[in-house]
């Protein structure tokens, strides 16, 4: 037993993760020694150790991927990107919720810390090669968003969705432990890339990526693991959706963008059945979303849809590596997450007297009230919709192009049957907004705050501006695609048995 | 790729982009002020698309003033704009139905701004369509136009305005998103053959031009060519997809109107001049049979459906459903006469039922019912009106002297003359039948002139009508004088 190597530590790679978490305690600290007090030193502390995370983040783009802490942190531009597409998102939905969660009058400080560290986990996730480590993380990640889910405690449907989660969400869990022992069982190791590089015990593997799988699609919300996502959006406090729809999705996607690249051996099985699944995921997402009338639930399928559409930009790479890269992916994950925070943001309108109630109806005459906020919604639409000069058409432009590059026409020609039926219900919202006026039904419309104002500027800037800078941005989330190939690995013994 | 950095044609399309965003910033109570800085704006848009047509040179079949901005070079976009002898007047055309629309747009008073923002912006796109030579520019322009016209038809429209723009929107979104898979799979045959990835017309043109694009690639070839052949069906639209059309029509403004008929609809049959010609010569070959049908069936039916219709609106939009099917009939006859026809019935088609819709729009805002049944005898109280009328309407009939003649006998003509000759197993019935709807488009017009303009008045409302103002007559006027100029003096293309 003397080939142990000492672990190289490099404090740089795991920084970021680290002043989230930070982050999180310093906000807790300040609700725990100032209780009862507006939450504005929360929200400053919390944007300002986000934003210290995100250039730290950025500040090592380019940098050599790396392995650290004993194989327990990876960095490299994958995880990079969907980290800082994390922290982004998990502060623009800080911008608009502070206002949010006042009128509901539950302005509880908690939700800062909470959502911070389930970033913080997010991240922890896609930035490792580790199996106990990717558990780690998405616990962290969960266990704070059942809180969060729960965040309006004397509301039943609140509760309801907070239970739902958790109980789905620790099965979910459970599955993907099982899969990991399952892994370790099968070849000894926890590391993905040895796995991935072990041909023991194929049955074995296949199970436990199985098992896997279903652990990460539930947290994605692919068929047939999406049930909760609809009731789980709609009663959860609106600023946490957003954070659901976008933190933990990116979280789960990325996961996946990391780990079935390593898993080549057992690809003959999983991918049909995730062929399949994107596909189911897509029009089930988009069928069951028409005829909602809650709009939430109604953002909830469209965010199924999307992972759908994600995952056929994810399965165009894995089908042929070469020659897609991964940057379809991240694209669309980044301009889904503003279009679907924005989104988010301007329904915390339809609050009134605490009470919230997301009807198409109740946000009737939006327009007349309040034009900035509907002009705004139509945007994200416009970009979910994917009609041109948005970047979710660039999204979708260059996820078409993969699929057809790695010879997957037919999930480009469902993708493109269902983009045209998610019309039907993103024209549904824009008319509740932007065409029914209020006279019709008495609805009531609440006030702007600054920070939603700024949100939606944001995301409007950033909607527009991934498709001008589409270009640039491209050539940022893909440029080396061969990094991860490339990774330095620490010489770990194999384990004697 | 080449870069040739923006020029006049890029000025043309940030005209409308820049009175949009100043529009914006105007106060909406300032009513007067927004229309008529939307005004101002749309008539530089039409200076600047008359310096273009000055620049043209008429004698070249090439793309002219072209510019080139790569966009995204990983997968081939570019900026790339340009004009040819088909493109230069749809460009005109715009420009000009535009600013009828914005002077026709005084009677808006609802969300005024909103109105001649989205308006200015409807104009970018659909000058986008014709200037770009980009197949994703292209595709982004014609997707982007979809979105003003719907909020136009949504919030001004009619009583059943949600579900025509729905449909609009939904079948024209429907069916180019396929073509957006054709577009990309056009680029990735451009990767195999030239080894670059590539959305440029000029390039693939040439590529198809020398055969090499499609060669041993012939199912690949029609299966690329539907994708664009029935995303352009619908907007033409072309029978069976024109359902949307006759909604549509009947629900939205009458400016909407005007540009919907005048420049909407042109889109689809100039797809099919510039991409499904010249990029699949031998598709189009195969599918002309069954498009020349398709053209056919909607001549007739569209006509006979149009005469059965009690109102105004809903008939004038069948008969643009017969009349793009004459403009589609000369473009798919593949004759020289035929396509000349057809690229130039195009261009008469928004002129007259353009000023039809204009006109319908001028007598809808006094006695607010488009029924026949609440119409009749308006001659009497309004006699000007009657006799712009009746010229417009004979322009859409077709009769010789107007312009609508000149396009609608070299569509046909063209017709023939691939039937006669049994090119692409055609014979000489299909534009025998055809010619039945010139006869149709007589009989619905004359009726609805009969019922609009004579008879006794049975509507008390009807009493009190003065005729139009004289502003209104020189805006109709400026159509008129279109019609007899083309008519006289049909300038070749």
């Amino acid at each position: 037993m003397n080939n142990y190597v000492i672990p190289t530590i490099d404090w740089t790679a795991a920084m970021p993760v680290i002043v989230v978490f930070l982050t999180g305690i310093a906000a807790l600290l300040v609700e725990m020694f100032r209780p009862r007090q507006n939450n504005n030193v929360i929200v400053g502390i919390s944007l300002t150790g986000l934003a210290v995370a995100a250039y730290l983040l950025a500040s090592q783009v380019g940098m050599p991927a790396i392995d650290t802490f004993a194989g327990m942190i990876r960095r490299d531009h994958l995880g990079l990107m969907l980290q800082l597409l994390m922290v982004v998102a998990c502060g623009l939905t800080f911008l608009f919720g502070e206002n949010y969660l006042r009128e509901r009058r539950m302005a509880y400080g908690e939700f800062y810390p909470l959502a911070i560290w389930s970033t913080a986990g997010g991240m922890i996730m896609v930035g490792t090669d580790h199996l106990l480590m990717i558990f780690i993380g998405l616990e962290v990640l969960s266990i704070s968003l059942y809180c969060m889910a729960g965040l309006a405690r004397e509301e039943q449907r609140s509760a309801e969705s907070a239970l739902k989660y958790f109980l789905l969400g620790s099965l979910a869990s459970a599955f993907l432990l099982y899969g990991i022992a399952f892994f370790y069982g099968a070849t000894g190791t926890l590391s993905l890339t040895q796995i991935g590089m072990n041909g023991a015990q194929m049955n074995m593997q296949i199970l436990a990526t199985a098992f896997v799988l279903i652990g990460l699609g539930f947290k994605a919300s692919l068929f047939p693991f999406h049930m909760w996502t609809p009731d789980v959006y709609q009663g959860a406090p609106t600023n946490v959706s957003a954070f659901l729809a976008t933190v933990s999705k990116i979280a789960a996607l990325g996961l996946m963008a990391r780990m079935l690249p390593v898993l080549g051996q057992t690809q003959d099985f999983w991918f049909p059945v995730l062929f399949w699944l994107s596909m189911l995921t897509m029009t089930v997402g988009n069928v069951s979303a028409i005829g909602q009338t809650d709009l939430k639930r109604m953002l909830g399928f469209s965010s199924i849809a999307h992972a759908g559409y994600v995952m056929v930009a994810l399965l165009a790479h894995l089908k042929n590596p070469k020659v897609v890269s991964l940057d379809a992916m991240v694209f669309y994950l980044a301009v889904y997450s503003v279009a679907t925070i924005g989104a988010f943001a301007v329904l915390t309108l339809a609050v009134r007297n605490a009470q919230e109630d997301a009807r198409a109806s109740a946000l009737h005459g939006l327009w007349k009230r309040n034009r900035f906020a509907a002009g705004a919604f139509i945007v994200f639409l416009i970009s979910l919709i994917g009609i041109p000069f948005t970047g979710g058409f660039l999204g979708k432009l260059l996820i078409f192009q993969g699929a057809l590059q790695a010879d997957l026409l037919p999930l480009a020609i469902v993708l493109g049957v269902n983009s045209a039926i998610s019309v039907a219900y993103y024209l549904f919202m824009a008319k509740a907004v932007f065409v029914d006026d209020e006279e019709l039904t008495g609805a009531r419309v609440g006030q702007t705050s600054g920070g939603l104002k700024l949100t939606c500027v944001v995301c409007a800037a950033a909607v527009f501006g991934s498709w001008f800078f589409g270009s640039t941005l491209q050539s940022l989330l893909g440029a080396p695609n061969e990094a991860a190939v490339k990774v330095e690995r620490p010489v770990v013994a194999q384990t004697q048995r | 790729m080449e870069n040739t950095g923006l020029g006049i044609l890029s000025l043309l399309l940030a005209v409308p982009v820049l009175g949009a965003i100043f529009l914006m910033f105007i106060p909406e109570t300032f009513e007067r002020a927004i229309k008529g800085a939307s005004m101002v704006f749309s008539l530089v848009a039409l200076g600047v698309a008359a310096t273009v047509l000055s620049q043209f040179d008429g004698r070249s079949f090439h793309f002219q003033m072209m510019e080139a901005v790569p966009f995204l070079p990983s997968i081939g976009v570019q900026w790339k704009v340009g004009v040819d002898g088909i493109s230069i007047w749809l460009v005109v055309l715009t420009t000009f139905l535009t600013v009828v629309a914005n002077w026709f747009s005084y009677y808006i008073k609802t969300r005024v701004k909103t109105y001649f923002v989205l308006l200015q912006f409807l104009q970018m796109a659909m000058l986008g369509v014709f200037v770009s030579l980009d197949l994703i520019l292209f595709y982004a322009f014609f997707e982007a136009s979809l979105v003003p016209m719907a909020l136009l038809v949504y919030i001004w429209g009619g009583s059943d305005r949600a579900y025509a723009a729905r449909k609009f929107f939904i079948y024209t979104f429907g069916a180019s998103i396929f073509m957006l898979i054709g577009m990309i799979a056009l680029a990735m045959q451009m990767q195999k053959v030239t080894g670059a990835m590539t959305f440029d017309l000029v390039a693939i043109q040439a590529q198809v031009a020398n055969g090499a694009l499609w060669a041993n690639a012939m199912q690949m070839q029609t299966v690329v060519f539907w994708t664009f052949a029935v995303a352009m069906m619908v907007k033409c639209p072309m029978f069976p997809f024109h359902t949307w059309l006759p909604d549509a029509h009947t629900e939205a403004p009458t400016a909407g109107s005007v540009i919907l008929a005048g420049v909407l609809l042109k889109m689809g049959t100039f797809g099919f001049l510039r991409f499904c010609l010249p990029l699949f010569p031998e598709a189009m070959q195969n599918a002309v049979p069954i498009l020349m049908t398709l053209c056919v069936i909607g001549i007739v039916y569209g006509a006979i459906v149009a005469t059965m219709q009690d109102d105004v609106k809903k008939l004038v939009a069948y008969s643009s459903v017969a009349h793009m099917g004459f403009v589609m009939l000369g473009i798919v006859s593949l004759s020289s006469n035929g396509l000349l026809g057809g690229a130039y019935q195009q261009l008469n088609h928004g002129i007259s039922t353009g000023a039809l819709f204009l006109l319908i729009g001028l007598l809808y805002e006094r006695i607010h019912t488009r029924k026949f049944a609440d119409m009749g005898g308006l001659k009497a109280q309004m006699p000007i009106f009657a006799a712009l009328f009746l010229i417009v309407m004979f322009s859409s009939v077709g009769l010789p002297g107007t312009n609508g003649f000149i396009g609608e006998f070299l569509a046909m003509m063209g017709a023939f003359q691939a039937g006669m000759a049994g090119a692409f197993g055609l014979n000489i019935w299909l534009p025998v039948i055809a010619g039945t709807g010139v006869v149709f488009a007589a009989v619905y017009l004359l009726k609805m002139f009969m019922q609009v303009f004579y008879g006794p008045i049975t509507n008390p409302d009807l009493l009190r009508l003065k005729d139009i103002k004289t502003h209104e007559i020189v805006l109709v006027g400026m159509f008129i004088v279109l019609i007899f100029w083309v008519g006289f003096i049909p300038t070749p293309l």
